[in-house]
């Protein structure tokens, strides 16, 4: 798993490397700020779903649930609602959205790759619905907005709100999944569910505490978002983010077969995407080409460490 | 002729290494034109590799095969259908959805421009069901046979194909009697029309009525052959077992103590109708007998909270329980070690400590936080007490061989002071070492008090081990067969339902 990290973080220096010898202005204060909250922003998301791929599951709605938070919130806020009650009320909206598809996937025994899917279209429909498809503001909410958009200085360089917001989710997801019986457990039947069962493992409630937590973590990032674009578009705000997660989890580790990933590496993972975007504007290169860069980028990411495992497998074989 | 005395197929010095485990070494095996040959050996020996190897499944690391004096290799299971080889497995592979003509032609279908020949394919395959005396019409849905007849069908698909070799693992495994008669009339034909046969079985009664020549294999190598005229069956069990069968089943009976567990009725959501009911006592070893089937492994599920019962009364130890997950049951002091070690019994991915210490880091933990220093313990001790052979405790178990995965899940079983220990066919896919030392703990466990219940299709284990044996049929207990009582044909009887006979 560590060389799985280190594969990682190697792509990662080599891409920063190669664009700061490149262009001067990456290196810039402004730059690194965005890049430092952007990475945060997606590494979130991406801890929220390798949760779920690490059950074998996959979550589709993410991109969705920020969408509907995000539209919500600015509902709520032009009602006059209390902001702190508001966030209260779409935070445990989040974590019930989790615990709906956990419920349909563990007792309906449903695919999840289908109840996300209906998720993320019934979200999608209820945000554009809701706030008759209209962006909407977030007019003056002061505490929120140093809360979830503000920057902690440090000399000319801003640390980001999204950026606390990271560490102490990550600090968290590392310790749950490396340090406690449960994190144990969601490895254990990730890697073979009936096993996991034949050994006394309650894997269904673990199931839903997966999609409880992505959820819940693609709720945050709903209300990061909002605060840092500080306008909602409900057809669009964090449509396709789940792929972005999802492609996050994947490199950073996380098998979609289950049982496998390490959170740091997710972190990583989603700094490298963000990190392709930023190379891409300031290298010059086509914007529109992004899409197919990145998709390069993760697929060879993908099959490198496909290859270095059946060599490994290969040689443990012939021990 | 020169040619007559070739044999037919004509393997030597086959080795086949599988990740962790030598499965074959140094096999040799000849087969004659119209002969049917009998391949017998414990579970583990290398049976169904040598002859997966000769179906083209696998692959063999060394050793040559010869068909009538050629050497020819082997690489995939088309190559073995060229050389007239078909393998039919011990679990079918019949598509239930398509019609019989369809099953037999899968995938050789004769047709015009991707357009099936229909009227052709039936006309063939009723030809091919006449050889193996089927009596239905092509077009009847494989879903609907019963499974003797699906194994004829699959027969008429190796005879569709001209093969002159056919394998036959286990075939009578989950048959019943009449249906396995059929089937050795079946072979009786099929030889005269100088088909030679490769019949794999641990039946050793069949194996004698059938076989013209034994070749017994043990621990993946050749352990003797038998000859027509010499094939008896304490002559086969003792080339299986490699020695005195005295030595091999130590039990050594004691009085046993309280009731540990009750069963009055108890229904199995597999035979929702069928009551089942019998106890086991602390100190006792009772063995369930009956073909593959049964309904013997959705008892054992059931007592283990995996399928719950849909009526009837379970006590623990005079207690009313009603086990509805593993978790519970395990709660009881019921534990299962279940007939698929891999998909069922380990995380094969993780490491022997993670795997020894699943059950128990739930009794260790502090507020949720893994005690990795007690599970290092756990581990530690259990691949002490058990014997396993493993580079360390970070080994991912996946890597360890049979016998030592299986010492794996008994051990994390161990660790958790269980009353109540449930083995399905305990010593399935292992080697005669660890076998006996798995014998050897089962005869601990239960001097120690604790109740066993085990489940196992080897007609020698139930003989040796039991104290006493239950046999199932169709999900019925047909009998109870004390210590003095067992008999490979009591068993039988019984196992194929004919209560009376008992």
């Amino acid at each position: 798993m560590n060389k799985n990290i280190l594969g990682i973080l190697g792509l990662f220096i080599f891409i920063f490397g190669f664009t700061a010898l490149s262009n001067e202005n990456f290196l810039s204060a402004y730059n690194l700020q965005n890049l430092l909250k952007w990475s945060s922003l997606y590494a979130i998301m991406g801890i929220g779903v390798a949760f779920v791929i690490i059950t074998g599951g996959i979550d589709l709605s993410i991109g969705s649930v920020i969408g509907l938070v995000a539209s919500l919130m600015a509902l709520m806020v032009k009602s006059a609602w209390d902001p702190l009650v508001a966030v209260l009320v779409l935070i445990g909206l989040s974590l019930g959205i989790g615990l709906v598809h956990g419920l349909l996937v563990t007792k309906m025994k449903l695919q999840p790759f289908v109840v996300t899917l209906c998720g993320l279209l019934f979200y999608r429909g209820i945000s554009r619905w809701a706030t008759d498809n209209q962006s909407m503001g977030y007019g003056d909410t002061a505490t929120l907005n140093s809360l979830f958009s503000g920057k902690l200085a440090i000399g000319s360089f801003g640390l980001p709100a999204p950026f606390f917001f990271l560490v102490v989710v990550a600090v968290l997801a590392a310790i749950f999944l490396n340090r406690t019986i449960w994190g144990r457990y969601l490895l254990a039947l990730g890697n073979n569910e009936k096993g996991a069962r034949y050994s006394g493992i309650g894997t269904d409630r673990l199931k839903i505490t997966a999609y409880v937590i992505c959820s819940f973590l693609a709720g945050l990032s709903g209300l990061l978002f909002a605060y840092e674009l500080d306008s909602v578009q409900p057809a669009q705000t964090g449509e396709f983010y789940e792929l972005y997660a999802i492609a996050a989890a994947v490199l950073g580790g996380c098998s979609l077969r289950g049982g496998q990933g390490t959170i740091l590496g997710v972190i990583i993972a989603a700094a490298v995407i963000r990190l392709l975007r930023n190379s891409i504007n300031l290298l010059g290169i086509s914007t529109h080409l992004e899409y197919a860069i990145i998709g390069m980028v993760i697929l060879c990411g993908v099959s490198t460490d496909e290859i270095i495992k059946r060599v490994v497998a290969k040689r443990r074989a012939a021990k | 002729m020169e040619v007559a005395q070739t044999p037919l197929l004509d393997v030597t010095a086959l080795e086949k290494q599988f990740p962790g485990v030598r499965a074959l070494h140094n096999v040799d095996l000849t087969l004659n034109r119209g002969e049917v040959l009998a391949v017998v050996g414990e579970n583990g020996a290398g049976k169904s590799t040598l002859m997966k190897i000769l179906a083209g499944v696998h692959t063999p690391n060394a050793g040559t095969i010869r068909i009538e004096g050629r050497e020819v290799r082997i690489q995939s299971v088309r190559d073995a259908q060229a050389h007239g080889i078909a393998l039919i497995h011990q679990e079918l592979n019949l598509a239930g959805n398509l019609d019989i003509a369809a099953n037999i032609f899968l995938g050789i279908e004769p047709h015009t421009a991707g357009f099936i020949d229909s009227g052709q394919i039936h006309a063939k395959a009723a030809g091919h069901l006449k050889r193996v005396g089927l009596d239905f019409p092509t077009d009847t849905l494989v879903a609907d046979l019963t499974i003797g007849h699906q194994q004829l069908v699959e027969i008429a698909k190796a005879l569709s194909v001209d093969a002159r070799i056919i394998i036959m693992d286990e075939p009578t495994s989950s048959l019943s009697q009449t249906e396995s008669e059929t089937l050795f009339k079946v072979v009786h034909d099929l030889r005269s029309q100088g088909i030679s046969i490769i019949y794999i079985s641990h039946r050793l009664g069949e194996v004698m009525v059938l076989a013209d020549r034994v070749v017994v294999l043990r621990d993946g190598e050749n352990a003797g052959e038998l000859a027509r005229e010499q094939i008896s069956h304490n002559a086969m069990v003792k080339l299986m077992v490699g020695r005195d069968l005295s030595q091999f089943y130590q039990r050594n009976t004691t009085e046993p103590g309280s009731v540990v567990i009750e069963a009055e009725n108890l229904r199995t959501p597999a035979h929702p109708r069928i009551g089942l009911s019998f106890s086991v006592r602390e100190g006792e070893i009772v063995g369930i007998a009956g073909l593959v089937g049964a309904g013997r492994t959705e008892l054992l599920e059931t007592l283990f909270g995996v399928t719950p019962a849909v009526g009837g009364t379970l006590k623990i130890a005079g207690k009313v329980v009603h086990p509805k997950t593993p978790l519970e049951a395990i709660q009881f002091g019921i534990v299962l070690a279940p007939e698929d070690r891999k998909q069922h019994g380990l995380i094969l991915e993780m490491s022997v400590r993670e795997n020894a210490s699943l059950p128990r880091l739930r009794m260790d933990q502090k507020a949720g936080a893994i005690d990795f220093g007690a599970e290092i313990e756990v581990a530690t001790e259990m691949v002490k007490k058990m014997d396993i052979k493993t580079p360390g405790l970070e080994q991912v178990v996946q890597y360890l061989s049979g016998g030592n995965q299986q010492k794996v899940v008994l051990g994390k079983w161990l660790a958790m002071k269980p009353r109540l220990l449930l083995l399905d066919e305990p010593t399935r896919g292992i080697d005669v070492g660890s076998k006996q030392e798995i014998y050897r703990l089962m005869e601990e466990l239960a001097a120690g008090g604790v109740a066993i219940l085990f489940v196992s299709s080897e007609m020698e284990e139930v003989l040796g081990m039991a104290d006493r044996a239950l046999v199932m049929h169709e999900g019925v207990i047909t009998g109870e067969l004390a210590r003095d009582q067992l008999s490979e044909e009591a068993v039988m009887q019984l196992a194929t339902g004919n209560k009376a006979a008992a």
